[in-house]
């Protein structure tokens, strides 16, 4: 679960991180309230969207007029912000940060994340900061700098040293590093965090470091001990149809295709979407039903994907462990009587109670057409939407 | 012959009494697994499907002589059921449960590491099974064939489509291992893949793989050095969008890092025969095996 750069800079500040002045405003009053309290030099006025690349976007204005800030904050609020990771169709912006201008002298990057390759939580660095790490590190590996720290010691001070020393900071300035990466590291483990990003991380005019944005994301599996947190989810983030689907318990993610497609289990759904793709068809989503999949369960997954307008056929590809083919069978007649599908449906049933599954489809008198292998039921699903395109 | 488990290896469950415990002790049992008892804190001294009832690991292991356990307790409390097992001299651990926080497992594997003995499979894994002898998990026994291919892999129901397959044209498995979907788990596609190279009755090993992390651009350096038998994979994902997480905690495409296609061309470059469909894995076996 990610959050909102508002939010991650509230953590930042119980963790004793230096961060600009700044409030969230969700209204032009609130904003132009909060700029009164927050007076300086001028302020920044940062649209709260989980999409990176809103500078460019321009979900991020300056201003040194209480005017003009009003006219900044009335072009974001309410419209939807475009950046080149949000998608094509943007993401809400119903709430905006307003901070004091802070000028730097030079823009750095901290992140921490965990290495999964090597097990440990790696603290990475740059002298490049402010723009896309990613690309630093794809055309200057040289100018990233990363120590990894071994969860059972935990950060200690010649990490923060290693850090300092390569950044080329000054002894004050190194000293501020190791309490802002001490601070991070307990931030991420009380918090069960899976990466923050600092980017930038600037010199003050001053020379002190602050923290001017701030990424955070938390372990989707540690939320039930994390009960505050969970509560900051931004549901208007996410597709409405991949939160519908979580509150199933089903796992969607939305695609461009028009081949939709249900399967159990995640890799079973992925190459479902691949073999998909290799007959000359293109999926509209990943649907994964699980494990303990209920007939209400699969009635709903049908539900939420025919709901998707571009489908031009659905592939149900189930391979059954736990999973009685009999009750996913009675699932889908459930749903394609309820709701009514106006494209052909392909159905792969494999595994437990199989014939009984199939037996159901037939005596159903549903337009259902049936394929033995995943091979077959790719062939006839990509067919069956050309054929209604 | 096989690899982990066998006819002889003495298994308890733990979250013996539970739901899900209950349900796949019971198909484990019908499947001729040489289970011996159970664990639920608090009912021991019971007994459930006709098998003693343990308070605690250790007293399982005294009492039973066990040396694998299936995992079947809520996430919250499954990194310290695996530790509780280790503990206890276990040296087989499968763990089914999904969804446990990365900074347990990141702390457990490091406490792991301490005992070599110890081989953890999964967590969120559909077990280990070597057909017509033992079945340590969810996976639907009557797929199964005692056969010559070993196949590793990091999903479940991918898996039982590997199986079929293999099944299908008559090779059936010698043993099959689901190592799991999280990013961090325990026995990996390269202890799998030295364990069926040693393995006599293994003569092709199927590698099914899937998007995020670089676990198959490692065992594509390992089988180019050290595997001799013929390796098939096939990588889930070619389709899937960066940035998302495809259902399985480690299936995801961060940093531009972990697409199936750089998996694909590490393990070609390792003589690996891949192949592109997932219906192909079977036939392409049957084909190297001749």
């Amino acid at each position: 679960m990610k959050l909102h750069e508002y939010q991650s800079k509230q953590l930042f500040r119980e963790y004793g991180i230096p961060v600009p002045l700044g409030k969230p405003a969700r209204s032009i009053r609130e904003a132009l309230h909060y700029a009164k309290e927050v007076e300086g030099q001028g302020w920044v006025v940062k649209a709260q969207v989980h999409a990176g690349g809103r500078g460019k976007a321009g979900g991020i204005k300056v201003t040194r007029s209480l005017e003009e800030l009003e006219d900044i904050v009335r072009g974001m609020l309410g419209t939807r912000l475009i950046t080149n990771q949000s998608g094509a169709s943007g993401q809400p912006v119903s709430c905006v940060l307003v901070e004091a201008i802070t000028p730097s002298v030079c823009e750095l990057y901290l992140g921490l994340v965990i290495d999964g390759a090597c097990r440990r939580i790696a603290v990475i660095a740059s002298t490049a900061g402010g723009v896309d790490i990613e690309e630093v590190a794809a055309r200057q590996p040289d100018k990233i700098y990363t120590v990894t720290v071994d969860p059972t010691l935990g950060l200690k001070g010649f990490h923060c040293r290693r850090v300092g020393f390569s950044l080329g900071l000054d002894e004050k300035q190194r000293k501020q590093l190791s309490q802002i990466m001490d601070a991070l590291y307990r931030l991420f483990i009380d918090k069960d965090l899976t990466q923050i990003e600092i980017n930038p991380l600037i010199v003050t005019e001053g020379g002190d470091l602050e923290a001017l944005d701030a990424k955070i994301k938390i372990d989707d599996n540690a939320l039930f001990r994390q009960p505050d947190l969970a509560q900051w989810r931004d549901p208007t983030q996410e597709d409405p149809k991949e939160s519908a689907a979580k509150r199933f318990d089903l796992n969607y993610v939305a695609l461009d295709g028009d081949i939709a497609c249900m399967v159990n289990g995640a890799g079973l759904a992925m190459a479902t979407m691949d073999i998909i793709k290799l007959h000359g068809g293109e999926p509209a989503n990943f649907l994964d039903v699980g494990g303990n999949t209920t007939t209400e369960k699969v009635s709903e997954a049908f539900k939420l994907i025919v709901s998707d307008r571009q489908v031009r056929a659905i592939l149900v590809n189930i391979f059954g462990g736990i999973v009685r083919c009999d009750l996913v069978a009675e699932g889908i007649i459930k749903a394609v009587q309820q709701v009514g599908v106006g494209v052909p449906v392909v159905v792969r049933l494999e595994g437990t109670s199989v014939e009984l599954g199939r037996e159901f489809l037939t005596q159903s008198g549903l337009p259902i057409i049936t394929a033995h292998d995943l091979a077959e039921a790719a062939q006839k699903v990509v067919d069956a939407a050309r054929a209604s395109r | 012959m096989a690899i982990l488990v066998d006819k002889g290896t003495k298994a308890i469950c733990q979250g013996f009494t539970g739901q899900q415990g209950t349900f796949h002790s019971q198909q484990a049992l019908d499947y001729g697994t040489q289970l011996v008892g159970g664990v639920t804190p608090g009912r021991g001294g019971t007994r459930h499907l006709g098998l003693p009832v343990f308070n605690t690991v250790d007293e399982a292991v005294r009492e039973t002589g066990a040396d694998a356990s299936m995992i079947y307790v809520p996430a919250a409390f499954a990194t310290e059921a695996i530790a509780e097992a280790a503990e206890a001299g276990i040296q087989i651990i499968v763990c089914i449960t999904e969804g446990i926080p990365l900074l347990d497992m990141l702390k457990l594997k490091a406490s792991l590491a301490q005992y070599h003995d110890v081989k953890l499979i999964g967590p969120n894994c559909p077990g280990v099974i070597t057909p017509g002898e033992c079945k340590l998990g969810i996976m639907p026994g009557d797929i199964h064939m005692p056969g010559s291919v070993g196949i590793v892999s990091r999903s479940g129901t991918l898996t039982y489509e590997a199986v079929h397959q293999t099944t299908r044209c008559g090779l059936g498995q010698s043993t099959c291992v689901g190592i799991g979907g999280d990013p961090i788990h325990g026995t990996s596609f390269i202890d799998c893949l030295a364990l069926f190279e040693q393995d006599p009755h293994t003569k092709g090993i199927i590698l099914v793989g899937e998007i995020g992390g670089t676990a198959e651009e490692d065992a594509a350096k390992y089988i180019k050095a050290n595997v001799m038998k013929p390796v098939v994979a096939y990588i889930a994902g070619v389709t899937a969008p960066p940035g998302k997480r495809m259902g399985h905690a480690g299936a995801i495409i961060a940093g531009g890092k972990g697409t199936a296609e750089d998996k694909y061309t590490a393990l070609e470059v390792a003589s690996v025969l891949t192949v592109r469909s997932p219906a192909d894995m079977g036939a392409r076996m049957q084909e190297a095996l001749g």
